[in-house]
């Protein structure tokens, strides 16, 4: 197809706008153009990871993936399933998927646990939504940020997230992020008030660095999790992601939605 | 004109009271939320809104409703709603007050609720509700003050307020479908997205507002010598009666494509609605009640004999409120996010304090509604005397 949903909404909204100057409601097509609210450079990155399912069977490698992502992040570990915060965990291959199963598909794949996270969609609905930008799509690089100083907590993100990837604060999430003895946290990164949504930021604060993700660089190190996260710049054709794109099948989440995950799976 | 807002007998102060106590109650309440957050209430990761937005859904249907005597009286002339078009213009104030308060007590970070209008963000569907139901509000109380000020003074109503009546008019239309829009644009929820959201939204509105209206009408004609008139009570049964039936035919059709079709994603919201979903049925009783209010409400209206009599209406009219509340108020909302996107389902029951706020929003709500009908009962009373 050679037009995408943005650039037909573009259309559809100029025409709209001709139409029917100052109408409010036409106004709403067409404004799904203006999202530059940050700045941004020239430089059109967008980052994007590939998950090996095979290699994710192995439990040692989905925890420390998760374990060095809460940790870099000060993610509060809250035991409640209702308040939990979920940057990076795992869910099953039926539920990640739901499309990819049928009803005779053996249990065991079915059941296979699949790590999950924010997608960073190319058309994200949780940007489209939000009433105050607290949640954008940075042009430079891709990743959907979050500003946890201007968010509302409306959660009109969450639902509109088919992916189930962002969570509120229910209460101060400072109570369950493990200190050491000195009651510090684990790292810098600010910690989240009540009353925010948060969310997997592709370690934006690491790559500003030149480091991978947290969780990209703690799983190639350990025996047997070599490649089972792999992470790099799609608009680079020499990328390792792009290579692995092009040469192995790979699957994201709920295609027919028009989302356009930037999270893949190796299958 | 205010200072009979300061007058009244014992049964008046009585009444702002029991507002007053109630508010009281959910201003406690609030503090507790303020203090905890939002983990004081029912809802989860997975049921990211509950009882606050879904009563913000119903009551912007009863706050749209007002355009249902507005319309006949001023665009069509029909002089038998004279008195009952403020009475429609006040619900409005009280409602779209409600509706903000709702929604204020929803947020995580009430204090920067104002961010909203900070960074205007046009694509966001909440931004224009904001615009929509503010500006419903500010144009309901200007034609309700500017023109019962012209008739308390027994002038006609100033020229340059007809163009902000007839703005009214597709203004109260724009908040319910505005308000449909935040739901029925969501590729994540299938059972919300569906092109008949808006409009079933705008029917059932134009058969819960009336209802309360007929209510009121009924209440202020048993305790003041106001009296909006037979026949207008009539004429918003009538209006009731055809809302009611557009209203279950548009659940008819949703039902049937999501039935028909049988796809799993729109069949399990239904399944979950009426027969549970894996054991999961907190919501069936209510939905169950509240088809079987809606079919005892049709059939009552639509013999002229029943809906005729007022001791009859009365009771089809709250059951028509009851009937749309538990389709709004309980069902709609909460049943979007059951099962989750990702095939959970988590189950949602209001906690006590997450009651007593919603309790506390409605009391304020009907505290300035009973103080604005007060307003217009004695001014009412003063002018027919003489």
């Amino acid at each position: 197809m050679g037009v995408n949903r943005r650039d037909f909404l573009k259309e559809a909204g100029s025409a709209a706008l001709g139409v029917g100057c100052g109408l409010p409601l036409l106004g709403t097509a067409c404004s799904a153009v203006s999202q530059e609210p940050h700045g941004a450079e020239s430089s059109a990155r967008q980052w994007a990871m590939v998950v090996d399912v095979e290699k994710c069977r192995s439990e040692e490698v989905r925890r420390v993936c998760t374990e060095a992502c809460h940790v870099a992040h000060n993610v509060p570990a809250i035991p409640d399933p209702a308040e939990e915060i979920k940057w990076i965990w795992v869910e099953q291959y039926e539920n990640v998927f739901p499309d990819q199963v049928h009803n005779k598909t053996a249990a065991f794949i079915r059941q296979t646990p699949v790590l999950v996270l924010c997608n960073h969609c190319d058309n994200p609905p949780c940007v489209r939504v939000c009433p105050t930008q607290a949640t954008w799509k940075r042009d430079s690089d891709g990743i959907v940020m979050m500003d946890m100083h201007r968010c509302i907590g409306c959660r009109y993100c969450m639902a509109a997230c088919p992916y189930g990837s962002r969570s509120f604060n229910w209460g101060d999430p400072r109570e369950y992020i493990p200190t050491d003895e000195n009651g510090r946290f684990p790292t810098d990164y600010p910690t989240r008030s009540k009353g925010v949504v948060e969310k997997c930021n592709f370690c934006a604060e690491r790559l500003r660095e030149g480091l991978q993700p947290a969780c990209v660089e703690a799983v190639n190190q350990i025996p047997g999790g070599e490649g089972a996260l792999t992470f790099g710049d799609l608009s680079d054709p020499e990328s390792e992601v792009s290579r692995m794109l092009n040469e192995t099948n790979t699957i994201s989440r709920r295609v027919n939605l028009g989302t356009g995950p930037n999270v893949y799976y190796k299958v | 004109m205010l200072d009979t807002a300061f007058r009244g007998g014992r049964k008046y102060w009585i009444l702002l009271g029991v507002w007053g106590l109630l508010i009281l109650v959910g201003m406690a309440a609030y503090g507790r939320q303020l203090v905890e957050g939002l983990r004081i209430t029912g809802m989860s990761q997975d049921v990211t809104w509950g009882l606050y937005i879904a009563q913000f859904t119903f009551l912007v249907g009863v706050a749209a409703s007002a355009v249902m005597v507005v319309l006949p009286y001023y665009l069509h002339n029909y002089k038998a709603f004279g008195k009952m078009v403020i009475l429609g213009e006040f619900l409005a104030i009280s409602a779209v007050l409600m509706c903000m308060l709702f929604v204020f007590v929803d947020m995580g970070q009430p204090r920067r609720v104002l961010n909203v209008l900070l960074h205007p963000t046009l694509n966001s569907v909440m931004f224009w509700d904001f615009l929509v139901l503010g500006g419903y509000g500010i144009i309901n109380f200007v034609v309700g003050a500017v023109t019962f000020d012209a008739e308390r003074k027994g002038t006609p109503a100033p020229n340059w307020i007809k163009p902000l009546i007839y703005l009214s008019i597709p203004w109260a239309v724009s908040i319910h479908t505005v308000t449909a829009f935040l739901y029925s644009g969501l590729e994540a929820r299938s059972f919300w997205m569906t092109a008949i959201l808006a409009p079933r939204f705008l029917a059932s509105a134009f058969a819960s507002g009336p209802s309360l209206l007929i209510v009121l009408a009924l209440i202020l004609r048993k305790f003041t010598k106001f009296d909006p008139g037979k026949e207008a009570i009539q004429k918003l049964a009538l209006i009731v009666t055809y809302a009611m039936v557009i209203n279950v035919f548009f659940v008819g059709v949703e039902l049937f494509s999501g039935l028909y079709s049988d796809m799993p994603h729109h069949v399990h919201a239904f399944e979950y609605l009426f027969v549970g979903l894996h054991g999961h049925a907190a919501l069936t009783p209510w939905v169950w009640v509240g088809e079987a209010l809606t079919v005892c409400c049709v059939v009552g209206l639509l013999i002229p004999n029943v809906r005729r009599q007022e001791r009859y209406l009365a009771v089809l009219a709250v059951g028509v409120i009851i009937a749309i509340w538990i389709e709004k108020g309980v069902a709609m909302v909460v049943t979007g996010f059951i099962p989750s996107p990702l095939g959970r389902i988590t189950e949602y029951a209001p906690t006590a304090p997450e009651i007593a706020i919603t309790v506390g929003v409605y009391a304020l709500g009907f505290f300035v509604l009973t103080v604005l009908y007060k307003i217009v009962v004695s001014v009412r009373e003063r002018l027919e005397v003489i």
